[in-house]
């Protein structure tokens, strides 16, 4: 052993031993400051934790690109659906009429509402891109209520972390973190493109979140609850969506 | 920093104390070289494999903003998909591998994007890209370029100086790859992240749109593909043995004993 190797070999440990404590640090300053994603478990939670810390940090308030009217797509892609359950039938022969979406959990006034209420809150649109894992794309117009305002309505309380909604379609849940909840163009959709949202897009009702794949903007949207965690939902990975192996996270 | 152990020129290691002063070649590659070389070489194969499972969900290529199966593609890659909505003219759909490629390809992107940071502070700070990898102004003229290629073409074995340390095209190529086809394929990829994009706009914009991006990902990931080709054909005609072990444990051997 030579003098200049014992040297390297201290700067060494004390580099492994600097390092592995770092890391316990930043681990627990991620948690606290909610960068970790509830899907971080098993071989690909580093990736995946990577992932939505550093989004989380660089895009907590950008706004998805919006786009001119002329951009908008010709024919809007309906994708694959699953047949239409005898629930989803029922309400559509009476045109949606008794549609209800139910929000609870931890909010004050927990609340149950019609298209028609929705409807009567302020509507905003956006021209953004729907994205779809596979790797096709269209734009379209989307009108609907910011989901912040029905959230103000129901008033969420100062612990919640999540939101998580449920189609009527069944097995078909998703949730997003307070900051996509909150986000702007987070909507509560019911028109597309100057007119009614159409079934093959998700009518009569589909929570739209703009900087994540389409796989988030979930379809027929009835129920939502707000939780400070989503351990007691499904297998407690967050969604459907890693339960069927697919990140819960979508802004990439 | 830049001390004699840390270029990968042949190291000359000067036996302390009262040893006689007598030089021994002992590394052809320095061990970061080697170790980011092969977190690479696993990245980059783990990257390739999922983004072929990911490309055969959707194998047609558009460019600009927007594109799906009502608009017309730029071209549409002669496989079979794992989608129906896909019209391919296969009587069959291929079995879903997206989820666990999407997990897969993004976490080797963030290992291969850790390990070239390093790499590329040490090629910096070290002068590994100064001495090893900028070629000298002789070798740029053209004859010495054409007469290098000449050789290349004929698969002549290397020559000694071409043992011990990178030719003209060696350099340029590794060069084309370091500090242009990564930091594109990177970029492009980048590109087609709607959060990401949400908070940098021009890195989309710039590519004239997210499809394009998708696009140019997929062709500079072609060009990175070629390269690997055409890089381990030229380590089996160097010598396979003799260039693997240089690249694992560091030592060449002697380059009598190849020719």
């Amino acid at each position: 052993m030579t003098h200049l190797s014992r040297r390297k070999l201290i700067i060494g440990g004390l580099a492994t031993a600097a390092g592995v404590s770092g890391l316990g640090v930043a681990a627990r300053l991620a948690q606290r400051y909610g960068l970790v994603p509830p899907d971080h478990g098993g071989i690909y939670g580093l990736g995946e934790t990577l992932t939505y810390a550093s989004q989380r940090l660089l895009t907590r308030h950008s706004l998805a690109r919006e786009f001119s009217r002329s951009q908008i797509s010709k024919r809007p892609l309906v994708n694959e659906l699953a047949p239409p359950s005898e629930a989803f039938k029922r309400l559509q022969a009476g045109g949606f009429a008794d549609w209800r979406l139910t929000v609870d959990g931890m909010v004050d006034r927990p609340g149950s509402f019609s298209l028609a209420q929705l409807k009567s809150y302020p509507s905003r649109s956006q021209i953004t891109m729907v994205q779809c894992e596979e790797g096709w794309s269209y734009i379209a117009e989307w009108i609907g209520v910011p989901l912040s305002h029905v959230l103000d309505a129901v008033g969420v309380q100062p612990q919640a972390r999540y939101v998580v909604y449920f189609s009527i379609e069944p097995d078909w849940w998703e949730s997003i973190d307070m900051t996509d909840a909150l986000h702007p163009q987070t909507f509560l959709t019911y028109g597309m493109n100057g007119d009614e949202l159409p079934v093959g897009n998700g009518g009569p009702l589909r929570l739209r979140v703009a900087r994540q794949l389409g796989y988030k903007s979930v379809k027929f949207i009835t129920h939502m609850t707000v939780t400070d965690s989503l351990k007691k939902f499904g297998k407690g990975l967050g969604s459907a969506s890693p339960e069927g192996g697919y990140a819960w996270y979508a802004g990439i | 920093m830049a001390t004699s152990e840390s270029v990968d020129a042949p190291l000359v290691v000067h036996i302390p104390s009262s040893a006689p002063a007598v030089p021994t070649v002992t590394s052809r590659h320095c061990a970061l070289v080697r170790v980011t070389h092969w977190i690479t070489t696993l990245c980059f194969l783990a990257l390739l494999v999922t983004g072929v499972e990911i490309l055969i969900s959707h194998p047609r290529f558009y460019w600009g903003e927007t594109g799906n199966v009502l608009t017309t593609p730029l071209f549409q890659l002669p496989i079979p998909s794992s989608r129906n909505l896909v019209q391919t003219g296969y009587g069959y759909v291929l079995p879903d591998q997206n989820g666990w490629s999407r997990y897969l390809h993004f976490q080797a992107a963030w290992i291969v994007i850790l390990t070239g940071l390093l790499y590329a502070i040490y090629g910096f700070v070290a002068g590994h890209f100064r001495k090893n990898l900028l070629p000298d102004k002789a070798d740029l003229s053209w004859r010495a370029l054409s007469r290098t290629i000449a050789g290349h073409l004929r698969f002549a074995r290397p020559t000694e100086a071409e043992f011990w340390s990178y030719n003209v095209l060696q350099r340029l190529s590794y060069l084309l790859v370091i500090f242009v086809l990564f930091p594109l394929v990177i970029w492009t990829g980048l590109a087609m992240s709607p959060a990401f994009v949400s908070a940098f706009p021009a890195t989309v914009n710039a590519l004239g749109g997210q499809q394009s991006a998708r696009t140019l990902h997929f062709f500079v990931s072609l060009a990175l593909v070629l390269f690997l080709l055409v890089h381990v054909v030229m380590v089996c005609v160097a010598g396979f043995r003799s260039r693997m072990r240089a690249m694992i444990t560091g030592r060449a051997g002697t380059y009598k004993e190849r020719t």
